[in-house]
């Protein structure tokens, strides 16, 4: 298990360490390039379907599926759940489900290709593996929550909503990294 | 033309692909970008590392300008494609959550998918905590309804905002983006030590920034395609609609739908205020043809089961109405035959309907003479669905909505 500091993406320690799955770890791609690429897909979700990207949206489903499987009678009474789960819809016939199984398929086959599939934590150099899940646990379930309040994800409603100019997905962008600003003395131990 | 309907077109399964597909293009964005790191996303906060920043509004300014000049182009249907709505306050609050989330958890929800596909274990950590965060939710949301459906503001753009066209908005957020990415270079170097770029990358970052740049410049010259030019590309086979009058309605029909649970029915009264005030249907909305354009987007986000009923005195001003609605793709658009006056013939006037292709006369003038406004204070405002059998040719046939009815949200 390697960990991953900010400022040096690819820890030379070995060459063991340099690979992984036999393929030699590459640099990321700079990243007016890989905007250039995401952009580039947003634009044909919206071109192809009618929709831009998002990621929350289904893993909502995921989640309902689950409950679904446990307490069925529970999703039937939450207002909420119901469009999603009720009766007898299934929560993952939905084409988010599919984009977002998409989104974890495209990642590891990027992952795999360019050697940077492996097992590890990134964390900033002063904290414990354990705090680091911890906090990433935490921070997840902030950003679930949030997520379904603000009606979508960064990728969701800034991203996609920004590009095709919705004034709440700019309101909502501001508000993110308002937020993470705001927020980001106090959590400098934990990043630096 | 653009977007697809991609599930009656293609089937499911083909349609779901589809989405695969895109979705890997998405993932593979996210990782080649270094999304799944992150100590390079909280960086962002530090300004040590600006890749969110940067990937992000490249990502929205280059879709944004291959949005807007495919739509310029008659390519795309903007009415068409999603526009998350605005709920001005929940988005917000929201918004400082995730902020907060970001900045304890490292990831967003897109970025931990990535990150967790490569095996990172913050970031299966991070999924996990999401997961449990939506569950939270779903069972508290109930708590605070009124709140989360707050401040709606419906399609709600930018341009409208600003009361600018979409071509200088695009130009100006270009503009803002290129300006940042030059301040979130300096800054990297500054706080996060990075070397400056080299000069062959320098001399091809300042030359894409100066293309998309020119690109949006060239959109905002060219414009965006008005209501005229796009009824232009489709008047031939909606004006025979109106010929066949295959869109104009009985009376009787709009009184079934308005009492028929399962359609949401829009009166859309377009006459002006006095004569609205006068008498008008019940649940009529008062919407004078000159304010039509501006009420078109919310109509867009209506849900799909919606009816739009165009209702002028006869039917000059409905069609014209009806010809705006259609040139701006508001799906289930009809004409009320005969207008008011038909109305009123039948549930007021107690004569026997006349054939339908002859109550219009053209004249927008309201036959009935009316003491007072009462509005729809009056017992013909309001029939009673049951007193009256009618009969009638039905001629509204739902259709499916061709835009998408949610975002990646739903």
């Amino acid at each position: 298990m390697t960990t991953l500091s900010p400022s040096q993406s690819l820890p030379a320690d070995t060459a063991e360490q340099a690979r992984s799955l036999g393929r030699t770890r590459r640099p990321y791609v700079n990243s007016y390039v890989g905007g250039t690429v995401l952009g580039i897909v947003l634009f044909l979700a919206f071109f192809i379907t009618g929709n831009g990207l998002g990621a929350s949206g289904g893993l909502n489903r995921f989640l309902v599926f689950f409950e679904d499987l446990i307490a069925p009678g529970h999703i039937d009474r939450t207002p909420y759940l119901i469009g999603m789960a009720g009766g007898n819809t299934n929560p993952l016939d939905d084409w988010i489900v599919f984009l977002t199984l998409g989104t974890v398929l495209g990642g590891f086959a990027s992952g795999w290709f360019n050697g940077r599939l492996r097992i590890e934590t990134g964390k900033g150099p002063n904290i414990s593996n354990r705090t680091r899940w911890g906090m990433a646990f935490l921070g997840g379930i902030l950003m679930g929550y949030g997520a379904r309040m603000a009606r979508g994800c960064t990728s969701g409603q800034a991203l996609s909503g920004g590009a095709v100019l919705s004034v709440g997905s700019w309101a909502f962008m501001f508000a993110v990294f308002g937020g993470g600003y705001a927020l980001a003395y106090f959590f400098r131990r934990f990043w630096n | 033309m653009a977007p697809f309907l991609l599930e009656p077109l293609l089937g499911k399964p083909l349609a779901y692909l589809i989405y695969l597909l895109i979705g890997f293009g998405f993932g593979t964005a996210l990782e080649i970008s270094g999304f799944a790191s992150s100590p390079k996303l909280a960086g962002q906060f530090y300004f040590k590392d600006m890749t969110v920043l940067k990937v992000m509004f490249t990502g929205i300014i280059v879709a944004m300008v291959l949005i807007f000049w495919s739509s310029a182009l008659g390519l795309l249907n903007y009415n068409l494609i999603w526009v998350n709505p605005t709920y001005l306050w929940p988005g917000i609050v929201g918004g400082l959550i995730m902020g907060a989330g970001f900045i304890i958890g490292g990831f967003c929800p897109g970025t931990s998918l990535v990150a967790l596909a490569t095996l990172k274990i913050d970031g299966f950590f991070f999924a996990l905590g999401a997961l449990t965060g939506i569950f939270f939710f779903g069972e508290t949301v109930q708590y605070f309804d009124r709140f989360w459906h707050s401040s709606y503001m419906g399609r709600f753009t930018l341009p409208q905002l600003f009361g600018l066209p979409a071509g200088l908005v695009v130009f100006l957020i270009v503009l803002m983006a290129l300006v940042m990415f030059w301040g979130a270079d300096k800054l990297e170097q500054f706080f996060g030590g990075k070397p400056a770029p080299s000069r062959s990358t320098a001399i091809r970052t300042a030359a894409a920034g100066a293309t998309l740049l020119a690109a949006s410049v060239a959109l905002m010259v060219y414009g965006q395609p008005t209501t005229a030019e796009k009824w232009a590309g489709m008047a031939d086979e909606k004006e025979a609609l109106l010929t066949e009058r295959a869109v104009q309605i009985a009376p009787a029909e709009l009184l079934d739908y308005i009492y028929n649970d399962k359609v949401i029915v829009k009166v859309i009264d377009v006459r002006d205020e006095a004569n609205y005030n006068v008498f008008h249907i019940v649940g009529a909305e008062s919407i004078p043809l000159a304010d039509l354009s501006s009420a078109i987007p919310d109509m867009l986000t209506e849900p799909e089961n919606t009816l739009f009923v165009a209702v002028s005195n006869d039917e000059t001003l409905a069609t014209d109405a009806w010809r705006t609605m259609a040139a701006e793709s508001v799906p289930n658009v009809y004409i009320l035959a005969g207008g008011i006056n038909n109305w009123l013939d039948t549930f007021a006037g107690g004569k026997t309907p006349v054939a339908l292709n002859s109550v219009t006369t053209g004249n927008e003038d309201l036959r009935y003479p009316f003491d007072a406004a009462v509005g729809a204070m009056h017992p013909a405002a309001d029939p009673d669905p049951n007193a009256l059998h009618l009969e009638y040719i039905p001629k509204v046939e739902m259709k499916l909505k061709q835009g998408p009815s949610g975002g990646g949200c739903g």
